[in-house]
């Protein structure tokens, strides 16, 4: 039940969000500071996700096979192979380290 | 691999100089080079349906994840179908799996949508809708569908590329999700495949094209020491949203330190930093060229680096 309602939240707010877009007019959010602001948003957003779910386990943070996927893809970003190659790369040395630590 | 025509003037390493390339800046390569004048239809089709096919499939890693993080196959499509926004859906399901409670879950997700809502106001100037239309076109609105859509020159070509991308988008990105789902309950405990470091490589691909610059750097490592630090402290899912403090930190701080340093010299925003600068203009080279991208520049130097998954995808 709760999962449901978190999706409800999610479905309408990302649909509000989406169709705001489309019907405030122009120069409302065209301000630097919101562009600016909004910009750097997901950025945040991201970094902070990314390195949580490497990371954490509940409210601790652990060093574990996620770290040496996380660092697969890294080189695979750098090496820029394409967006599915670097989720494999990340997904497969997880899996190999887990394998090999037994 | 979805390059256009024009699609090595668009990679990013290069500053493209003609007209139309780099449309939608950081995205634009993904979305596909933008030749002089007119296109066939064809070729915004097929550039499309690249982006279409290419993202679409990547709905697998969302169904294998989120069926890996508890929640139920019809749970899953659910927000394939209903959300149909990536990062927010992997936002929640790693939320969720974190013991976050729905709401905090939620809001964080929505956070993460709100580029959306740039985007939005960005293709209604371009593809000019009628209104009734709006509500649909809604829920097509997303990194790569604003991406391909800027790409073109023209309405006509905009509405074009705008329609096939989010209705090929949708269709694979829900099938995928389904059978990655279904993937994902047949083989039950999804940690010995190393499933769990797909979530976190996603958001690290979505991520890389917009760590560029200085500001942005510092954004990344301030939320993540954020993010992390406030983990053993703040509630599940409170973090995330607490790491979005270090926008207005940096901001901040980068905006006194620039007053400290500089003696009266009128410098600010981002536009004429990203001609100044060529890191920024290297990930934004539609501020520097004076095409369609640029009537509002402003804009398209906000969030170019944000059609990032297209990129990410087609790199």
């Amino acid at each position: 039940m709760n999962i449901w309602i978190a999706i409800a939240v999610t479905v309408v707010g990302c649909y509000a969000v989406k169709l705001a877009g489309l019907l405030v007019s122009a120069g409302t959010l065209e301000r630097p500071l919101v562009q600016r602001l909004a910009a750097l948003l997901p950025v945040a957003l991201l970094a902070a996700l990314t390195a949580q779910q490497a990371f954490a386990d509940g409210r601790e943070l652990v060093l574990d096979a996620r770290a040496a996927g996380l660092a697969a893809a890294l080189v695979a970003l750098l090496l820029r192979a394409p967006f599915l190659v670097v989720i494999g790369a990340a997904v497969v040395v997880t899996a190999g380290v887990r394998a090999l630590a037994g | 691999m979805l390059r256009g025509p024009s699609g090595e003037a668009g990679s990013e390493d290069e500053q493209g100089t003609g007209g139309g390339e780099q449309g939608v800046g950081g995205g634009g390569d993904g979305g596909g080079g933008v030749g002089g004048g007119g296109r066939a239809d064809s070729a915004v089709v097929r550039d499309a349906l690249g982006v279409g096919i290419a993202v679409g499939l990547s709905g697998f890693a969302f169904g294998v994840t989120s069926a890996g993080s508890g929640l139920t196959v019809l749970q899953t499509c659910a927000l394939s179908l209903l959300a149909f926004t990536g990062a927010s859906q992997f936002a929640l399901v790693g939320a969720l799996a974190g013991g976050g409670s729905p709401v905090t879950a939620a809001v964080g997700a929505v956070f993460l949508s709100m580029r959306n809502a740039f985007y939005g106001l960005r293709l209604s100037q371009l593809l000019a809708l009628p209104r009734v239309v709006r509500p649909f076109a809604a829920h097509f609105v997303i990194d790569e569908t604003t991406a391909v859509a800027l790409a073109q020159l023209g309405r006509r070509a905009a509405r074009l590329g705008f329609a096939v991308t989010g209705a090929s988008l949708y269709f694979l990105w829900g099938l995928t999700t389904f059978l990655g789902a279904l993937g994902a309950e047949a083989i039950g405990d999804t940690d010995p495949w190393g499933l769990d470091a797909a979530g976190p490589a996603v958001f690290l691909a979505l991520l890389a094209p917009m760590v560029r610059t200085g500001r942005q750097r510092a954004v990344a490592a301030v939320a993540v020491l954020l993010g992390l630090g406030l983990l053993p402290v703040l509630p599940a899912g409170v973090p995330v949203l607490a790491a979005a403090l270090a926008v207005p930190t940096v901001l901040y701080v980068e905006g006194r330190m620039t007053r400290q340093d500089r003696g009266g010299r009128a410098q600010d925003d981002d536009l004429p930093r990203a001609e100044a600068d060529p890191s920024r203009a290297e990930a934004d080279p539609s501020c520097a060229d004076a095409d369609l991208s640029c009537a509002d520049a402003d804009l398209s130097c906000a969030d170019a680096p944000q059609p990032n998954r297209v990129q990410g995808e087609d790199r």
